[in-house]
Parts: structure tokens; C-alpha cells; sequence
């Protein structure tokens, strides 16, 4: 009795609606001249200076140099953060040694570790990458260590009933219990780290999607500023549009039917 | 305590008894010790289905955990064929209320989970596993995760994953809480039919009167705080139990005997200020005829 | 709240057919469903899970139309494919899981319909609530909030509440749900005195076959999904009713007679949700 889906619903169209109606305004505002908004551009600018931009090489080429920095430093975050977030689930004894450590550093706003970052790092993209490393890690820790105290106990008693050992719980049931958060920590920390990228890009990178839209800035290319920020809108959007996909593959008993 | 990896389904013999003798578990809580049992005897006999019911607040769920040695008891001892508990094993196995099914495992991989644990050759489980799953009408769904299975399908898949170790010792608490009653009634069929076919050492918590009366060899009834054990009713229904039976005259003397015994620990817990006893203890002025029921005592 | 009145609410089902279409998935909940509830009659609907008990509910209380068929109140037609009259105060659902508004005391509560609609002045409605309370043993919770009751107060509370609008028909889906067999003896007798105080059509839809055979004058027993009226047991029982009652001869046969019916369909029911899911 299953049916496809349809596309095209009530609730789809109207969504398209609000979008056009969102141009539209935008044109009526440039077009009316509103007080204080004289200055930005008409749609159809922006639409031109996106069209150039996409058929130039030079902008792709940020799109690489963003996307491998968040690449690097958000696996960085994931292949340290996961083993450390359940190691401080496993363990008490480890997580009496580095909870309060970690709790004292956790609140301090990633783009707070700029200038430390800069200085300490002997090159920019080494501290690009440490800067959103940072912004990930702690997101993914803390999810980590949540998702493996909520693990209900008697899950692990069955399976201490059934006869594991402390490795078999260990592997089979943190380990895969745990997954649904750290795939919730991973699509809370893509969003940070794209927010962290943006600014250490603009304060101290050399190319990527921020440095871009920054130097339109700076030479007051408005329509350009409009296009960096809606690529850095759908690069964002891309990522945590992988990381569902990921969640997906990784958790197929979270599929019904 | 060797745990039988034979290759038959269900084995017979080789159960387990269960016996507590003077069980004392307290509690400390800021200070407050809080008994919740204190002086537990308790005899589970082989080969029957002893059923475990009490007020809320009588231990019954710590009671489980020391058998099934997640807990160890303040003092006294807990006895499995005369060999004192020293953790969780294989030969007690648990099937919990609600599910505690692994989310993350297919019903195959749950039910094989004790065995491949435990070093049993692949060939032997899923020789096993088959007719297991057969045997409770899942092996259509082996590759399906819990979630995709009904209430029902869930309990049996957990029934599953506990018979196939052979435990010695079945406890099941309260293991068709939260289906609706329906489901409720086929699923104590099918799990009386079971017990019946295999008569291992089964060990039943429940707050349905109802479904104690149905499955029970023995029907043991627990004080409020601290429990222990208050009375215990033989059941001499028939065997093999059918759904008539709960329209028997038979049935409903046992079941206004029980529920007597259970009126007076509900007092109890309602003198002592649970919130939740209020209503019982309605009831038991009502059935007394001590007054009408339109005067709730206080 | 007793009234000499003479007693409304008869209702008629007359071939009600009721299918959902989520994204072309037709599902059949009722298929030419036909009974009648006398006024002042005591039905009580059983039938397996998800079989459509609750679908009729809400088409009798105004809150979900039908496909097919009509419904009739005291002969009137309130809901049909052409027609569906609003939910209204003739017409009281009790629901299943409790819907006591926490931050009101038990009288506020009680009051709030008569308040809400106006028919009655705040103090007058608080007197009869706090009569209502007195004569059935709960004089003294009238200013508790919900959460400092048990939950069988609290739904005793509620079918106060319900009752206070004076509805020809009281609908209860479950009302008595999760409570153990000693809580529900009380919540019976309870039951049994307002009815008798003061007669209404009652729609109450259980699980229970206890609950079923004491309370009601008849049980009618549904079909699997679609849910047509598999068999209709009177239960002659005098009342009012106690409990010793459920020993006698007559109540075993009752009971024997339904648990069939019900058994059977419930098998039915389970095979046909696995096949479903396979």
C-alpha cells in the first residue's frame, strides 16, 4: 500500500512561494530606496556577479582551501574527540583525571583562541586547522560522553547476563550505543566549525570562502559580499547534508521500514 | 554452575533452585539506611514458574537483582544449587520490563549475542538460532532491527535470546509491561505454552493479578517495606492453561483470596503515606462493606 | 445531581464507514459499522488494538469526520458524509491519559466548563462542584492541585469534571488504564454511583473484560481493523452492582461468552499485524 511520496505538495509549493516572495522584496526594497538600505544590491547584480564567480577558477579554489580546512580539522576533532569522549565513559578513574580540565577550557568561545592559535602554531593553516579543531572537539566530546550515560543499564546487563566481558560490552554496546549522539555531535560541531572557519579566515587566512567574501569587503564589492556568503550558506548546508547521509549508513536500526 | 552449550534447543533437566536465605539489603541514603528486604526467605523450586507479586515499594526489582547478581546482598546469603551468587552468568538469564533488546543488533545478532560471546563455533549457533527463532515465529524477521518489530515480536525476539543460553534460571521481570492488554493475554499464552513444553526454573514478576493467576505454579505475595514474603498460594489450575480458565470458578476464588492478601500490605503502604495506596485501600473498605464506598477513609 | 429529567442521548450507528488516506494509503478503520445505544444505556465497546474503537469515538464526539454512514443523536443526524456537527458539551470525552489542567486546583477544574461557557457564576459552580465532591467521599481534595492526588483521584476528578456540563453522552476511552485490579475495583463503585445517581448514555471503551461485564448493560465486541460489530452480549446483571457478583454463575458464562468473541478477534488482529510487518 506503500506510494511514492509526492513531490509536489501543498506544504512544498508554498515553500517555494516564500523564497520568490523573498526576492521580491529584497527588489522592492532596493527599488523603493529605503532609508539606511540605499546600498544594497539589486538581486539581479548579485545574480550576475554569481554567475562570473562560478565560472571562475580562483573561486572554486576557495571552495577547496575551506572545505579542506574544515576536512582536516573536523576529522582532527572526531579521531581524538570520539576515543577521549568514551574513554571518560568507560572509565571513572580517567574521567576523574580530565572532566574538570575539560570543563574549565569547554566555555571558552572557540574564536577566543585566535590570537593564542596565531602565535603558537608556526604556520597560518596549521592554526586554521587547530582553530576549528577546537571548535568540534569539545561539541563531540561532550556528546560522546552523553550518549554513553545514557545507555540504558540494562542493556548492559543483559549483556554482562549473557555472558560479556567487560571488552564485549565495551565494543558492542557503548560503542554502538553511543552512535546516535556522536552523530548528533558531529552535525552541532559542522555548524560551529563552519562559523569558526569564517572568522579565523577573515582574521588571518589566506584564501577560502571567508577571505573571499572579507576582501569583497574591502574593495566594497557589495554583490560579491552577497555571493560569498550564500556559497558559505550552501557549504555549510553541504556538510551537515553529508553528515545526515553518514548518520544514516552508519545507524540502519534507526530506519523504520 | 557449568553452562550447557548443548546443541538441543531446549534441554531438559539441568535447571536450577533458588533459594534466599535471610536476605538484608539496605540502602544508605544520605545518611538514612532504608531496609528493602530484611530477613528474605525465599525457596524457587526447579522446574516450576514461581510468580512474585507485591505492593510498589516491596523490593521485588532488587530481588531480581541479586539473583541475577547485579547486586549483592547487605547480608544473608542468595543460593543457586546450593552455590552462593558471585555476579551476572549465563545459567540466570533476565528478560526486563519494556525491552532490552540491543536497538543496534538485528533479532539475528541479538539472539546469537550470549553465544558468540561466549566462544560458541558459528555452525553450532546458527544451527541453534534457526530453530530458536522458528520456535517463536521470528525467523521471517531475523534481519529486521527491534524497532521495526511490534511490542509482541519484541518480547518473543527477548525470549529468544534468553532461551538459547539454556539458563538454568529464567527471570522475568515484568516482561509485558507497556503492551496493551490484548497482545498481553496472547503473549502469556504463548509464554505459558513454552514453559510448559520445556518446565524449566522460572522466576515471574508482575502487578497483573490476572496474569500471576494464569501462569503461576506458585503464587508468592510480598510484604511492603521491607518485603518479605507474606504468603504463598499453590496453584492448582491445570496444565496445559488455556484462556478459559480465566473465566473459571476456580480462578476467581484464587483471585479474591490474592487480592484479600494484596488489600492488606496496600493498607499498610498507605498508612505509611505512599501516595499511590490511597486508592487500594478505597477498595479495601469497599470490599469489606466496612462502609459504602461513597466514604474514601481520610 | 439527581434529575428527573427525562434521560436524552440515544444514539444511533447506522453502516458507518470511516478510511484514512495518509499519501494514498487507504486504511479502512470502520467497514458499515451498525449499533445502537439506548439513553441512559451503559455500553461498553471491546475489541482488539487498533482495531477502530477510537476512530467511532471521535466521530460521535465531534472530533474526526466519517467517509460513509450516519450518526444520530436523539434521532438527529450529527455527523455524516455530508454533515458534521462540531464537538459540543452534550457530548463529553474522559480521555485516556489524563488531561487535568496541573496549575488549577481540583475545583477550578471541575468548574471550568460551566465557567468557561458562561451558564454558570464562578461561586455557584464552585458550590456544586464541591457538593459533587462530598457526595462521592472526596470532600476534602477541593483545593489540591492534580499532582498532590493519586492517580485514581485524578480520574475520578475528571469524570467529575465531565459530568458537570450534564452530558447526554459520556464517552471514556480506557479511563481506567495502567491502574492495578485493587485501584479498579474502587474506580468501579465509584463509577457505578454517579451512574445510578444520575443516568446518562455512557460510551466506554476498555480492555478489561471484568470492567466490561460489571459495568456495562451491554458489551459490544468489535471485529479486527475494519471494525465492524462482531457480536453484542447483554448483560443482565441487576444493579446496582458489587463485586462479589463477579462469582456468580451468570457473570463466569458472561465472561466465558466474551472472552471467546474477544480472544478470537485478537488473534485475528496479532496475525494479521505480522503480516503486515513481514
Amino acid at each position: 500500500m506503500k506510494k511514492m511520496k509526492k513531490i509536489f505538495t501543498v506544504s512544498t509549493l508554498r515553500g517555494l512561494l516564500s523564497i520568490i516572495l523573498f526576492v521580491v522584496l529584497w527588489q522592492l526594497v532596493v527599488f523603493a530606496k529605503v532609508p539606511y538600505l540605499e546600498n544594497l544590491p539589486y538581486p539581479k547584480d548579485v545574480a550576475v556577479h554569481g554567475v562570473e564567480a562560478v565560472q571562475s577558477k580562483t573561486y572554486w579554489l576557495n571552495w577547496e582551501i575551506s572545505l579542506i580546512r574544515v576536512f582536516v580539522g573536523f576529522i582532527a576533532a572526531q579521531v581524538i574527540g570520539i576515543p577521549f569522549g568514551l574513554a571518560m565513559g568507560a572509565s571513572k578513574v580517567f574521567r576523574d583525571f580530565t572532566f574538570s580540565a575539560f570543563e574549565m577550557l569547554r566555555p571558552v568561545p572557540p574564536i577566543a583562541w585566535i590570537p593564542l592559535a596565531i602565535l603558537f602554531w608556526p604556520t597560518r593553516e596549521l592554526s586554521i586547522y587547530f582553530l576549528v579543531f577546537v571548535g568540534a572537539f569539545f561539541i563531540v566530546v561532550i556528546n560522546v560522553l552523553q550518549g554513553v550515560s545514557n545507555i540504558s543499564v540494562s542493556l548492559k546487563w543483559a549483556a554482562s547476563s549473557l555472558g560479556a566481558r567487560p571488552k564485549d560490552v565495551f565494543w558492542k554496546i557503548m560503542v554502538p550505543g553511543s552512535l546516535p549522539s556522536i552523530i548528533t555531535g558531529m552535525t552541532v560541531g559542522m555548524g560551529v566549525t563552519w562559523n569558526v572557519l569564517i572568522a579565523a579566515e577573515m582574521i588571518a587566512g589566506q584564501g577560502g570562502l571567508g577571505r573571499m567574501t572579507w576582501e569583497a569587503y574591502t574593495n566594497h564589492n557589495i554583490p560579491l559580499i552577497v555571493v560569498g556568503m550564500v556559497s558559505i550558506g550552501v557549504a555549510g548546508y553541504l556538510c551537515s547534508m553529508a553528515i545526515r547521509w553518514l548518520g544514516e549508513q552508519a545507524m540502519p536500526w534507526k530506519k523504520r521500514f | 554452575m557449568a553452562v550447557s552449550n548443548g546443541n538441543s534447543v531446549m534441554s531438559k533437566g539441568n535447571f536450577g533452585e533458588v533459594r534466599l536465605e535471610g536476605v538484608t539489603k539496605i540502602y544508605e541514603k544520605e545518611g538514612v539506611s532504608h531496609p528493602v528486604l530484611q530477613d528474605c526467605m525465599l525457596h524457587i523450586p526447579k522446574g516450576k514458574l514461581t510468580v512474585l507479586m507485591g505492593p510498589s515499594g516491596c523490593g521485588k526489582t532488587v530481588l531480581v537483582n541479586l539473583i541475577a547478581g547485579y547486586e549483592r546482598p547487605t547480608s544473608g546469603r542468595v543460593l543457586i544449587d546450593d552455590t552462593g551468587v558471585a555476579g551476572p552468568g549465563p545459567d540466570r538469564l533476565v528478560v526486563f520490563q519494556e525491552t532490552a533488546l540491543f536497538p543496534w543488533m538485528t533479532v539475528y545478532s541479538n539472539v546469537v549475542f550470549g553465544c558468540s560471546v561466549q566462544g560458541t563455533p558459528k555452525k553450532a549457533i546458527k544451527e541453534k538460532a534457526e530453530l530458536i527463532l522458528k520456535k517463536v515465529g521470528l525467523y521471517e524477521f531475523r534481519d529486521k532491527y527491534p524497532s521495526q518489530l511490534s511490542g509482541g515480536m519484541q518480547r518473543r525476539a527477548e525470549l529468544a535470546r534468553a532461551m538459547i543460553n539454556d539458563p538454568k534460571i529464567m527471570i522475568l521481570d515484568e516482561p509485558f509491561r507497556g503492551l496493551d492488554a490484548m497482545t498481553r493475554q496472547l503473549m502469556q499464552e504463548f509464554y505459558v505454552g513454552l514453559f510448559e513444553e520445556v518446565g524449566r526454573t522460572n522466576l515471574f514478576i508482575t502487578h497483573e493479578i490476572d496474569e500471576a493467576i494464569f501462569l503461576a505454579d506458585r503464587l508468592i505475595i510480598m510484604t511492603y517495606q521491607p518485603g518479605r514474603v507474606k504468603a504463598e498460594i499453590e496453584i492448582d489450575l491445570p496444565r496445559p492453561r488455556e484462556f478459559h480458565l480465566l473465566a473459571s470458578p476456580r480462578f476467581m476464588e484464587i483471585r479474591e483470596q490474592a487480592i484479600d492478601l494484596l488489600y492488606e500490605e496496600a493498607a499498610k503502604a498507605f498508612s505509611s503515606g505512599s501516595k499511590a495506596a490511597y486508592d487500594l485501600v478505597g477498595a479495601l473498605v469497599a470490599q469489606k462493606g466496612a462502609c459504602k464506598p461513597t466514604c474514601t477513609p481520610r | 445531581m439527581t434529575t428527573h429529567d427525562k434521560i436524552e442521548g440515544a444514539i444511533s450507528i447506522r453502516k458507518v464507514t470511516k478510511i484514512y488516506d495518509p499519501e494514498g494509503a487507504r486504511v479502512m478503520a470502520m467497514k458499515d459499522c451498525s449499533f445502537e445505544m439506548g439513553a441512559g444505556e451503559f455500553t461498553i465497546i471491546v475489541g482488539p488494538s487498533g482495531c477502530g474503537k477510537t476512530t467511532l469515538l471521535n466521530a460521535i464526539a465531534g472530533f474526526d469526520t466519517i467517509t460513509s454512514g450516519e450518526i444520530l443523536l436523539d434521532g438527529d443526524t450529527i455527523s455524516s458524509s455530508l454533515k458534521q456537527i462540531k464537538p459540543n458539551v452534550d457530548r463529553m470525552v474522559v480521555f485516556q491519559n489524563g488531561a487535568l489542567f496541573p496549575w488549577k486546583t481540583v475545583i477550578e477544574n471541575i468548574t471550568y466548563g460551566p465557567v468557561v461557557q458562561d451558564r454558570m457564576k464562578k461561586s455557584a459552580a464552585a458550590e456544586l462542584a464541591k457538593g459533587m465532591l462530598h457526595q462521592v467521599g472526596l470532600g476534602e481534595i477541593g483545593d489540591k492541585y492534580p499532582e498532590e492526588l493519586s492517580s485514581g483521584v485524578q480520574r475520578r476528578v475528571e469524570i467529575l469534571r465531565a459530568l458537570i456540563n450534564q452530558p447526554k453522552v459520556v464517552m471514556l476511552d480506557e479511563p481506567f488504564r495502567g491502574l492495578d485490579a485493587v485501584a479498579k475495583t474502587v474506580m468501579h463503585e465509584f463509577l457505578m454511583e454517579v451512574f445510578c445517581a444520575s443516568p446518562r448514555t455512557m460510551f466506554f471503551i476498555t480492555h478489561d473484560l471484568d470492567e466490561a461485564i460489571f459495568l456495562g448493560h451491554k458489551v459490544v465486541i468489535m471485529t479486527t481493523r475494519p471494525a465492524q460489530v462482531k457480536k453484542i452480549v447483554p448483560v443482565a446483571l441487576p444493579w446496582p452492582r458489587e463485586h462479589h457478583i463477579m462469582n456468580s454463575r451468570e457473570y463466569l458464562e458472561l465472561k466465558q461468552e466474551v472472552l471467546e468473541a474477544v480472544h478470537e478477534e485478537a488473534k485475528k488482529a496479532f496475525e494479521a499485524g505480522e503480516r503486515e510487518l513481514a
